[in-house]
């Protein structure tokens, strides 16, 4: 009898674990300090304006600057970051898209300057640069999709020719399923993307480097926590991946086919609501990752307990990756060949998936592809999300602790002063840690007005004018003008604007207006009221939702938005990424009886009042404004103070009971009997 | 919020106080008896009468099939007026679905302006359960804007029925039509659309396919002997093209207009429309259908506003009331 083991249990995947960390300086000393610990690979995290082409004195950078991530502005920046850092053996993983191609060339550039040198063809790491996931659900887009994806295209085709140890890109489902894919949609955007990208390249690269690139490619990929499914999941997208690189690109060595990825499981299910619970959905999620051999993670990482709650700290990041290392050393997952092989079960989810998939994939084939259907896919995200939503207010989906078994006991969890996350104490703190912010900021803006003033100006000028050139003749590839320009001492914001000026400034779908408008009984009491209290007004009850600043979490505007339309009002929607004042002419303009902002970043305290400020200056004073998102209970006192109607966040998850409140809220400030 | 006062608007609006913007719209807007009280007496203000003249702002519609380019072509021509000095009143109509009574209004982000800029005004209004492409208030608020600005836009969706009401509101009106769209050209040479002042060919950039949309267009037009309709190609993505002729185009049109005439029948085909809104088929028969109420219209003093042109056609109408229905003629 064979043995059902393998005869050498695997090695694990590798775990990960999120650090965040804000500046040049800080970063440099974290990286140094893993590097001496025998780390050899880095991750850098870039803060919003460095994502989105914005320099740090930019209207839009206010708040941001250094918030989820370091700001790199220039060459002298990434010097600081790299200062050190031997770059020849190090491993960087950049999370950056939009900028991709600039934050390479000052990589490229910040290497070739330190002494000694790294040539570029001994750089090795991974430029996530994955554009079409920005619009359908990250939001850290910079120009329109078309000039977009031949900005991805150039940087395939450099690195893949000059520097061969570069991934250029890693095409992420992740954020999909955060904006509400079901699994064929996760799989089949996923995939059609991957295809325009690889089209794309296929016209910018000698036919015989099709394999290699196609190899290069990586993914990363969400996992949920109906995790059978999940799994069934991973191992469609291998066969699809396998047959796509056979079928559509000739890649004849299977090794270049194989799916390679790692792993994120779903943030989106972990609820604010009995926030414990979220250890088991983490694990069962992290299960459907590791089970099947054939379809096992690379690399995984996991959320915290307190997902819902705000940052998690060094504890809970802790306890997460425990959670990962019980997986692999204590049990005997590792110990067996695939054990789903020639389950019936399986192989139908399998066929399943991947038949919708098809389908799926058909259908943007027949917009155009992915770059043309970007609205589509938008569109069906958002109408997937409202589903699930109205599964989950009707009861259809359980959500165990939050629309079922909610009673508890009270959680020790969230009863220390901190409330369960990584808070600084809400009133004195808060306060310092606004002044470091400004202060930072302040320095921030002075430092890159500095260098502006420090460097060859005409030497600049002409880098940025030939990078216009070239970006505006589409046979030519982006990375020898951006290294050029990298090098003349261009800033991020420069290299963006010369780009957006070719390009044309772009705003991404909201993929609103396409969602359906149900017939929905529940919805019959409220619309009378809608009804009645526009009545009494004398127009229609209108709302703008507006998302001030940089911050890309969509969801919660996009859902208000359609169900408060669905009751009945007039909703003034114009996606995300707006300033203060761009929200407060609107809201003067349209003019609304009520303003709801949604933010989700972090970035309330700075943000909220500049839109309450703007309002004021526009003379929309007057006007109730709500607030929701990610706000901790200490900063929606002092936003109430400031004269904010209501905040809301996730623990208010029943939208008509929101909605019902913001028409009460307009009665009132009316004087609309009850 | 308390009701605005009629006349004051109007003298602001008269001075050109263009931040008198949101509360006229939000007047005009407003339905219940006191606003619409104040509304006449706003536009009873603001008659060729009272100005000693038609309204000065040219008022220009742009309408056309979804998503052919209509509000990114506004952003450039925005730009274009502005830098001309021309203050901008953007009434962007949108058709959301009302199964709810609600509606999305996402489409003024599409219309690029700097928010800092007191020039420039862009609201969105939703049609509501009307047919036609305008929303209730549109020609009203239009009419308003037109005695502080110096261009009032409309953007509405559609074609067919929604060109025909946009042009009895309109100075000139263009037509935006993207390449290789068939329906417009149908539309045109079925007569189901009428010959639009301006046609804009979009998205030029795309290359032969916007030259083939342009030639057949033109040649459309030339069957139907309409020569006289420019027939414009602009590009709206960078390097923006056309601009400058079409901005000649709609400056020419505007130039050869009788505006006087074409004001005046603006305000009564609003006056009729709105007559028969409220009083519907019995009210129109008691004015001996729409040629005896155009009858009774031509005879009145070109220098009223709508709301008085419609005071006299329910004055007739109930003089009426005892003479038993008549025959439509
Ligand atoms: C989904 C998600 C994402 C998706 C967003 C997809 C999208 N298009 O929306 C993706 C994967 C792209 C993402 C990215 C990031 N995320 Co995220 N994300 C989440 C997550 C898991 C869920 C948010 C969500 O969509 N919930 C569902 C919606 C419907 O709920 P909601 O928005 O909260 O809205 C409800 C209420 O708040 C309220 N509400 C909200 N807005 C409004 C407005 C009005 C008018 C009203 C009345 C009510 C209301 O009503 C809604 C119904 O209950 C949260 C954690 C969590 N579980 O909450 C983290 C979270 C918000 N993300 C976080 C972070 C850090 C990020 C990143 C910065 C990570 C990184 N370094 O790249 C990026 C930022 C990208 C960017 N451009 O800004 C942090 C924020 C930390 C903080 N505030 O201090 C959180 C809290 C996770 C964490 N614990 O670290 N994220
Ligand atoms: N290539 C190209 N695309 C354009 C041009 N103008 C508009 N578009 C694209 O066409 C789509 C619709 O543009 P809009 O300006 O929003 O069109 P619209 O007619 O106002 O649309 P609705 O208001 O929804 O009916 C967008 O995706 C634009 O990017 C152009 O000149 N060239
Ligand atoms: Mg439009």
């Amino acid at each position: 009898m064979t043995s059902p083991r393998l005869p050498e249990p695997d090695r694990p995947w590798l775990m990960r674990t999120y650090a965040g960390h804000s500046d040049a300086k800080r970063s440099n000393e974290l990286y140094r300090r893993n590097l001496a610990k025998g780390q050899t690979g880095l991750s850098v995290a870039f803060d919003l304006p460095t994502q989105t082409g914005y320099d740090p004195d930019h209207e839009l950078a206010r708040g941001e600057v250094g918030k989820v991530g370091v700001s790199i502005a220039h060459r002298g920046d990434m010097a600081t970051l790299l200062d050190g850092i031997p770059l020849e053996q190090m491993n960087t993983s950049m999370t950056i898209n939009a900028t991709a191609a600039w934050l390479l060339s000052l990589y490229i550039v910040a290497a070739e300057e330190q002494s000694p040198p790294t040539p570029e063809s001994a750089l090795q790491g991974t430029t996530q640069n994955d554009i079409l996931k920005e619009y359908l659900s990250r939001g850290t887009y910079a120009f329109p999709p078309g000039p977009s994806l031949r900005l991805v295209a150039d940087t395939i085709a450099y690195t893949v020719t000059r520097i061969p140890r570069w991934n250029p890109i890693n095409i992420c489902s992740y954020h999909l399923q955060e904006a509400g894919a079901t699994p064929v949609q996760e799989i089949a955007f996923a995939l059609a993307n991957a295809i325009a990208v690889l089209d794309a390249v296929r016209d910018r690269v000698e036919p015989s480097l099709m394999g290699e690139v196609f190899g290069r490619i990586s993914f990363f990929v969400n996992a949920g926590v109906r995790f059978v499914e999940e799994h069934a999941k991973l191992r469609a997208m291998a066969a699809l991946w396998d047959e796509l690189g056979r079928d559509r690109y000739g890649v004849a060595d299977p090794a270049q086919r194989r799916f390679r990825y790692g792993v994120q499981v779903n943030s989106l299910g972990l609820t604010e609501a009995q926030p414990e619970n979220n250890v088991y959905r983490i694990c069962l999620e992290a299960l459907g990752v590791t089970l099947g051999r054939d379809a096992r993670a690379r690399a995984l990482q996991l959320p915290a307990w307190n997902e819902a709650l705000g940052l998690p700290r060094p504890w809970d990041q802790q306890w997460s990756l425990r959670l990962q290392q019980i997986l692999a050393y204590e049990t005997d997952l590792l110990e067996y060949p695939d054990i789903f092989e020639g389950s019936k079960v399986m192989e139908a989810l399998v066929a399943e998936l991947a038949a919708g998939a098809r389908a799926e994939l058909e259908r943007i084939a027949e917009r155009g592809g992915a770059v043309e259907a970007v609205d589509y896919m938008k569109a069906a995200l958002v109408e997937s999300q409202r589903a699930r939503w109205r599964r989950i207010e009707s009861g259809e989906q359980t959500v165990v602790g939050m629309n079922r078994f909610q009673e508890s006991e009270p959680s020790p969890l969230t009863a220390g002063a901190d409330g369960g996350i990584l808070v600084v104490d809400p009133s004195v703190e808060r306060e310092r840690c606004d002044a470091i912010e400004a202060w930072r900021a302040g320095r921030d803006q002075q430092a890159v007005a500095a260098w502006r003033a420090s460097r060859d100006q005409a030497a600049v000028a002409d880098a940025l004018e030939q990078l216009g050139r070239v970006a505006r003749d589409p046979g030519q590839s982006i990375m020898p003008a951006s290294i050029a320009a990298a090098r003349a001492g261009a800033t991020t914001g420069e290299w963006a604007q010369a780009l957006r000026d070719s390009f044309g400034e772009y705003r991404g779908p909201t993929g609103i207006g396409e969602t359906a408008a149900p017939a929905g009984q529940d919805l019959a009491e409220l619309r009378d009221e809608v009804e009645r209290v526009s009545e009494a007004l004398g127009r229609r009850l209108k709302l703008l939702v507006g998302k001030p600043g940089l911050d890309g979490h969509s969801n919660g505007a996009e859902q208000v938005a359609v169900r408060a339309r669905d009751a009945g009002m007039d909703v003034v929607y114009e996606g995300i990424r707006l300033t203060p004042r761009q929200i407060a002419t609107s809201a003067a303009h349209e003019g609304v009886h009520v303003v709801g902002l949604s933010i989700l970043s972090g970035s309330h305290g700075e943000l909220i009042p500049a839109v309450l400020e703007a309002l004021r200056e526009a003379g929309a004073g007057e006007v109730p404004v709500v607030v929701g998102g990610i706000i901790p209970e200490a900063d929606a006192a002092a936003l109430r103070d400031a004269g904010v109607a209501a905040v809301y966040t996730p623990k208010d998850w029943d939208l008509n009971r929101m909605i019902g409140d913001i028409v009460a809220l307009v009665a009132e400030r009316n004087s609309v009997p009850a | 919020m308390s009701q605005p006062d009629g006349r004051e608007l109007a003298a602001r609006l008269r001075d050109r106080d263009l931040a008198a913007a949101p509360a006229v719209l939000n007047l005009v807007e407003t339905r219940t008896g006191a606003a619409r009280a104040q509304a006449a007496e706003l536009l009873a203000a603001l008659s060729p009468a009272a100005l000693g003249g038609e309204a000065k702002a040219h008022i220009v519609g742009v309408t056309g099939p979804p998503g052919a380019g209509k509000s990114m072509l506004l952003s450039q021509l925005l730009a274009a007026w502005r830098s001309r000095g021309q203050s901008v009143a953007v009434l962007a109509i949108d058709p959301s679905s009302r199964r709810s009574g609600g509606s999305l209004l996402g489409d003024r982000v599409r219309i690029e302006s700097d928010p800092a800029d007191g020039s420039v005004f862009v609201r969105s209004m939703a049609a509501g359960n009307r047919l036609g492409g305008l929303a209730p208030a549109t020609r009203t608020a239009a009419a308003a804007l037109a005695v502080a600005f110096d261009v009032v836009v409309i953007e509405t969706v559609g074609v067919g029925q929604s060109e025909t009401e946009v042009a009895e509101v309109a100075d000139t009106v263009a037509v935006a039509v993207q390449p290789g769209a068939g329906d417009v050209l149908q539309f045109l040479k079925a007569g189901i659309m009428e010959v639009p002042d301006v046609l804009v060919v979009t998205k030029a950039d795309l290359g032969r396919i916007a030259q083939r949309t342009h030639a057949d267009l033109r040649a459309a037009l030339s069957a139907l002997g309409a020569r006289e309709t420019a027939v414009v190609a602009v590009s709206s993505v960078p390097p923006p093209v056309g601009f400058d002729e079409l901005l000649a185009a709609l400056d020419e049109h505007r130039r050869r207009l009788d505006l006087r005439a074409r004001r005046l029948g603006a305000r009564r085909a609003q006056a009729l429309s709105e007559f028969a809104t409220e009083h519907g088929e019995r009210g129109l028969r008691a004015l001996g259908g729409p040629r005896g109420a155009q009858r009774l219209l031509a005879s009145l003093d070109p220098g009223l506003d709508v709301p008085a042109l419609e005071r006299a056609l329910e004055r007739r109408a109930n003089d009426d009331r005892s003479v038993p229905d008549q025959p439509i003629g």
